[in-house]
C-alpha cells in the first residue's frame, strides 16, 4: 500500500497537473472574486473565509476525475483488483495520495491567499486548520464518486453533480469554523463536528467506494 | 406460497399492476377532486393568512411525498443489493422522477406561499435549504441511471449511491440546522410561519385538517399509481432488451 | 491449482458461456481457443475473480496472476519503477529475473511511454514474474509481439511450467508449448427457452 502511495506521488509530481493545477485554479478563484464582488475592503473581509473555502473545495473537485479513470483505462486497476491489497486499501490509498498533492498544498496557500480577501487577522490560523481538517473528507467522497463513475466515458461532469451534494456537510461545517473563527466568535463545536464528519467519512467511505469500484471493474 | 416475493416476478408483477391500476388511479383522481375542491371552496380563510393557506392542499402532502419516495427508493435498493430483485431495482428507477417532481412542487408552492407571508420568494430557512439539497440528490440518482448503460451496473451503483446518499442527507439536514442558527438568529419568525408551526397547526387541527387529510390520501394514491405505472413500462422496456439481446444471440 | 466447474458467465447481463469445466494442474498449461465473441475475456475475468460468475465455482483464484488486454503500466515511469512497484503490491522484490526473461536489461532505465508497443507488451508480460503467483491467467498476450518476442514469451512460460506453475492462455497463435487446447464453441450459451422463474424471466 505505501508503495502504491508512492507510485501516485511520484505520478502527480512527474505528469504535471495534479499539484499545479489545482492551485492555479484556486488562486484564479479568489483573484477573480474581488473584480466580481467590488473592491471594498469592509465588503471583501467578511466573505472571504467562504470563498477561500469554495475555492479549495471546487479546486479539489478538478482532479477527481483523474484519480481512478486513468488507471481503469490503462488496466491499473484490474491488476491491483488482483493483487493481495484489498480495494477498500487500494481506496484509501488513491484519496490520501488525492489529499496530498491537493487538499494539503491547498490548504497551506490558503492563508496567503486570505491576505488578498482581507480575511481579518484572527481568521487565519482557523481558516489553515478547518481546512486541514475538511480536505480529506472532500477527497474521500470524491474517491467515491470517482468510483461510481470510473466505467464513464465522460463523467466529469457526472462526478461533480454527485459529489458535491455529499460536500454539503463538510463546507458547512468547515466553512463555519473558519468563519466564526474570523469575527472571533466561539469555533469549537463546528470544529469537532467537522472533525467527526471526516473521520466518519474515512471510517465508512472506503468500502462504499471499493464496493462501486468492484461493480464497475466486473 | 403466498409470499410477497411472489410479486418480484416480472410477470406476476405486471398481471398485478394491470389488475390494480385502475382502481389506484381512481382512488387517486377522487380523493384529489374531493380534497382540493373540499379545501379550496368549504374551508373558511385563514384569520392572519387569507386565502394563501389554501395552497396548503398542494404543498404538504407533496412535501410528505418528496422524502417518503426516497425512502421508498432507499427501501427498494435494499432489497436490491440483497435479494437480487430486479423488478426492486427497477421501482427505485420509476420512482425517482416522481419523488424529484414532487420535491419542485413542494419548492415552488412554498415560493408562492413565502412571498405574500414572509415578503421573499426564498429564504436560507434550514427547511427550505434541506429540500433544496433533496433536489440535488435525486438529479445525481436519476443523471447516474441515465449515464449507466449495463442495467445491472446502473442498478448497483445507483442503488450505492442511494445508500450512501441518504446518510448525507440526514447529514444535511442537521448540518443545515446548525449552519442556519449560527447565520441569524432571527429564523424564529419564519419557523412560527412553517407550517407545523403552533400558529397554524391549531386551525390546522380544526376545519383544514379533515381536507388536508382527504388531499395527502389523495397525493399517496397518485404516488402509488405513477410508480406502479413507471415501474411497469420499465419492466416492459426490459423485456424488449432482454428480447433484442437474445435475437441477436440466436 | 486452479480447478473451474460448471462456470456459466454472463456479458450485461446476458449468460455467453455455460457447462465450461476443467481442472489446470502444476506443470500444465491450457490454450483457450473459439471465435470472437465467443465470451473468452469474459470468461478469463470471471476465473481471475474481477467479476463474479452466474453459476458454477472457482477453486483457486487466489493464485492466479492476470494479463488482460491492458497492462497497467504508467507512462511516467521507467521500466523498473513499473516492476518495482507491482513487485511491491505483491509482496516481492526481486525484479531481474522478469528483466532478464522478457529481454529488458537494455530498456529498464527508459521511461515506459517512450516504448514501443511491443515493448511495452513485453513490460506487461514480465510483470508476471514478478507477481510470484502460480497460475498465470493471460488474455491474448501476444498481441502487438514480433516473432522474436513470442518465442521470448513461450521460453517463459515453458520455464514457468517447469518450476510447477500453471498457465491458462486464451490465444489464436501457436506457441509451440505442450498444451492442451479448449474449444470454447461448444460451450456457447443457448437462449433461455421460456424461462418463467423469477427474475430469470428477464434475460
Amino acid at each position: 500500500m505505501i508503495a502504491l502511495l508512492l507510485r501516485d506521488l511520484k505520478l502527480a509530481v512527474r505528469a504535471g497537473g495534479g499539484f499545479g493545477l489545482a492551485l492555479a485554479f484556486f488562486l484564479i478563484v479568489v483573484v477573480l472574486v474581488p473584480f466580481a464582488v467590488g473592491p471594498n475592503t469592509s465588503r471583501l473581509a467578511p466573505i472571504a473565509a467562504g470563498v477561500l473555502w469554495i475555492g479549495a473545495l471546487l479546486a479539489c473537485l478538478l482532479s477527481l476525475d483523474r484519480m481512478l479513470a486513468l488507471d481503469h483505462e490503462d488496466g491499473t486497476l484490474d491488476l491491483l483488483a488482483t493483487a493481495p491489497i484489498p480495494l477498500e486499501g487500494v481506496v484509501l490509498v488513491k484519496a490520501c495520495a488525492h489529499w496530498l498533492t491537493t487538499g494539503l498544498p491547498l490548504t497551506l496557500v490558503a492563508a496567503p491567499l486570505g491576505v488578498l480577501l482581507n480575511l481579518p487577522q484572527p481568521g487565519y490560523g482557523w481558516l489553515v486548520l478547518s481546512l486541514a481538517c475538511g480536505t480529506p473528507a472532500l477527497s474521500m467522497i470524491g474517491a467515491f464518486g470517482a468510483a461510481l463513475t470510473v466505467g464513464l466515458k465522460r463523467g466529469g461532469l457526472l462526478l461533480s453533480l454527485l459529489v458535491l451534494p455529499l460536500y454539503v456537510p463538510t463546507l458547512i461545517f468547515g466553512a463555519e469554523v473558519a468563519r466564526r473563527g474570523a469575527e472571533g466568535l466561539e469555533t469549537q463545536v463546528p470544529l469537532l463536528l467537522s472533525c467527526a464528519i471526516t473521520l466518519g467519512v474515512l471510517a465508512a467511505m472506503p468500502f462504499a467506494a471499493a464496493a462501486a469500484l468492484r461493480i464497475n471493474l466486473r | 406460497m403466498g409470499s410477497i416475493w411472489e410479486y418480484a416476478n416480472p410477470v406476476k408483477f405486471s398481471r398485478t399492476v394491470s389488475a390494480v391500476l385502475p382502481y389506484v388511479a381512481a382512488a387517486a383522481l377522487g380523493c384529489l377532486a374531493v380534497g382540493l375542491v373540499w379545501g379550496f371552496f368549504f374551508t373558511p380563510d385563514d384569520y392572519r393568512q387569507g386565502a394563501t393557506v389554501k395552497i396548503i392542499y398542494l404543498h404538504v402532502p407533496a412535501a410528505m411525498i418528496a422524502i417518503n419516495a426516497w425512502l421508498m427508493m432507499l427501501a427498494a435498493s435494499l432489497i436490491w443489493l440483497i435479494r437480487r430483485h430486479h423488478v426492486s431495482a427497477l421501482a427505485a428507477r420509476a420512482a425517482a422522477p416522481v419523488g424529484l417532481v414532487m420535491t419542485l412542487i413542494a419548492l415552488a408552492t412554498g415560493a408562492i406561499w413565502g412571498q405574500p407571508m414572509w415578503g421573499t420568494w426564498w429564504a436560507w430557512d434550514p427547511r427550505l435549504t434541506s429540500f433544496l439539497i433533496l433536489t440535488l440528490f435525486y438529479l445525481g440518482y436519476i443523471a447516474l441511471w441515465e449515464a449507466l448503460e449495463d442495467p445491472d451496473t446502473a442498478a448497483d451503483l445507483t442503488s450505492v449511491l442511494c445508500l450512501v446518499g441518504s446518510v448525507f442527507a440526514i447529514l444535511s439536514r442537521y448540518a443545515v440546522n446548525f449552519w442556519n442558527q449560527g447565520l441569524h438568529q432571527g429564523a424564529s419568525v419564519m419557523r412560527v410561519e412553517a407550517v407545523t408551526g403552533a400558529d397554524t397547526e391549531e386551525k390546522v387541527s380544526n376545519v383544514f385538517f379533515a381536507p388536508l387529510m382527504v388531499c395527502m390520501a389523495g397525493f399517496v394514491f397518485l404516488f402509488l399509481a405513477l410508480v406502479l405505472l413507471r415501474t411497469r413500462t420499465e419492466i416492459h422496456r426490459r423485456r424488449l432488451k432482454a428480447i433484442e439481446a437474445r435475437e441477436r444471440m440466436a | 491449482m486452479l480447478s473451474v466447474t460448471d462456470l456459466t458467465c454472463a456479458r450485461g447481463g446476458v449468460p455467453v458461456t455455460e457447462g465450461v469445466s476443467f481442472r489446470l494442474d502444476a506443470g500444465e498449461a491450457l490454450v483457450l481457443r473459439g471465435p470472437n465473441g465467443i465470451g473468452k475475456t469474459t470468461l478469463l475475468r470471471v476465473i481471475a475473480g474481477l467479476a463474479p460468475p452466474l453459476a458454477g465455482e472457482v477453486e483457486g483464484a487466489e493464485g492466479i496472476a492476470y494479463a488482460g488486454h491492458a497492462d497497467g503500466i504508467k507512462a511516467q515511469l521507467s521500466v523498473t519503477e513499473n516492476l518495482r512497484f507491482w513487485a511491491a503490491a505483491f509482496g516481492t522484490t526481486d525484479i531481474s529475473p522478469a528483466l532478464d526473461a522478457f529481454n529488458l536489461r537494455e530498456l529498464a532505465h527508459r521511461m515506459a511511454g517512450t516504448l514501443s508497443a511491443g515493448q511495452k507488451r513485453r513490460l506487461g508480460l514480465a510483470r508476471l514474474l514478478v507477481t510470484g503467483r502460480p497460475v498465470w491467467v493471460l488474455d491474448e498476450p501476444t498481441v502487438s509481439l514480433d516473432t522474436a518476442s513470442v518465442a521470448l514469451f513461450a521460453d517463459a512460460v515453458r520455464a514457468h511450467l517447469a518450476s510447477g506453475g500453471a498457465a491458462l492462455i486464451a490465444t489464436h497463435i501457436d506457441l509451440g508449448l505442450e498444451a492442451r487446447v479448449l474449444e470454447l464453441a461448444p460451450f456457447k450459451a443457448k437462449p433461455a427457452t421460456r424461462a418463467s422463474d423469477f427474475d430469470e424471466a428477464f434475460l
